[in-house]
């Protein structure tokens, strides 16, 4: 796999080590000069020290053959034109975007960037997650986050404790997965929940503080 | 542009302060974004529209400048790529009917025509302009 990385710093870096590791043959754009010669010392990848949204840098990087590339700058309109220019200019298949403003997330995508991430979103959502709810594991977000797939643990005085899968009124979520003293159960209609048991929820990304509430009580 | 536009200018540098004094004059509702509250003193005494301070690709920003109600968006910092994103995201998501950004490198302007931007670029002008002289003028041109 051919990989182009557009950014600075120790995500670069890190990144860069993370993808040679793999196997794949990395370019590396970097917007300064020692920054970029720092990192052909340390990096096995060709590293170009330029302004990776420029057309001239981006086909030097060997973007007609790139098969992807990620655009990690701090600046929102350089990710977007380097994404865009790769894709429209050199038709590589798949770009991936940082956004900075999460808002920008909605835009990236409807101006044809292939994966937009927002790591304030996700520092955001991570920190949601750690402090709101004890008992519950967000796994991971599936379907492009519209998805939400987590594990709870259910308490002595939780709402569903005696309570059979049928009787509960989760809407957008469903229980997939019982797992009690190690043992994985498939849960059907009349399952009873006990105390103890932990249970893999999968909702709608909208719809799983509703379906926690009937299981859990009272989260906030 | 007979009838009163309401028009954002995303820049106040020499070109957006002078374009936002112009159209104001014409009696246009001018909305000028800059960064930098500073900038504002270019403009002419008597731009009589409104001033907004910060980034125009924080999608706060633009829907402070009244993005929704434009009829005409120019993008005229001195950054190409915010240019570019302004424009698209004028065009894209807020559907204003005259959206032009100025990108002073020509190749990528060449690249953003292809998919339907209207752009000006100072530099192709300029070198136009330039040729054009020196074309005409036989002492200089072998």
């Amino acid at each position: 796999m051919r990989v182009i990385v557009i950014g600075q710093d120790k995500l670069a870096y890190f990144l860069g080590k993370h993808f040679v590791a793999k196997g794949y043959a990395l370019t590396l754009i970097t917007a300064r000069r020692e920054e970029a010669l720092a990192l052909s010392h340390k990096l096995q990848a060709t590293v170009l020290h330029g302004d990776g949204s420029e057309p001239a840098v981006l086909e030097d990087a060997g973007a007609y053959r790139a098969d992807v590339l990620l655009a990690l700058t701090g600046q929102d309109e350089d990710n977007l034109v380097a994404c865009q220019i790769a894709q429209k200019r050199f038709g590589v298949p798949r770009t991936i975007a940082l956004v900075n403003d999460p808002a920008n997330q909605a835009v990236f995508k409807q101006l044809g960037v292939s994966v937009v991430f927002s790591a304030t979103e996700i520092l955001g959502q991570l920190i949601e997650q750690q402090t709101d709810y004890k008992d519950i594991k967000a796994l991971v977000p599936v379907a492009d986050g519209d998805v939400h797939l987590a594990e709870v643990t259910l308490q002595a005085d939780s709402p569903a404790v005696g309570q059979s899968l049928k009787d509960l009124n989760l809407q957008a979520a469903i229980i997939a997965c019982i797992v009690r003293q190690g043992t994985v159960m498939i849960p059907k209609g009349n399952s009873q929940l006990q105390a103890g048991d932990r249970l893999i929820v999968i909702s709608q990304a909208g719809a799983y503080e509703a379906a926690y509430q009937v299981i859990m009580g009272d989260i906030s | 542009m007979a009838k009163t536009q309401e028009i954002v200018v995303v820049g106040c540098g020499r070109l957006g302060s002078l374009l936002a004094s112009y159209l104001s004059n014409e009696g246009h509702n001018v909305v000028i974004v800059d960064a930098r509250e500073a900038a504002f003193d270019q403009l002419s005494a008597e731009f009589s529209g409104f001033t907004v301070v910060g980034d125009a690709t924080e999608m706060a920003i633009l829907e402070q400048s009244r993005i929704n109600r434009a009829d005409c968006l120019l993008a005229v910092t001195d950054q190409d790529n915010i240019n570019l994103m302004v424009a698209q995201v004028a065009r894209t998501m807020f559907e204003v009917s005259t959206v032009i950004a100025r990108v002073y490198d020509p190749t990528r302007e060449a690249i953003y025509k292809e998919f339907g931007i209207d752009t000006i670029s100072p530099t192709q002008l300029s070198a136009d302009a330039l040729l054009n002289i020196l074309h005409q003028s036989p002492l200089v041109m072998p």
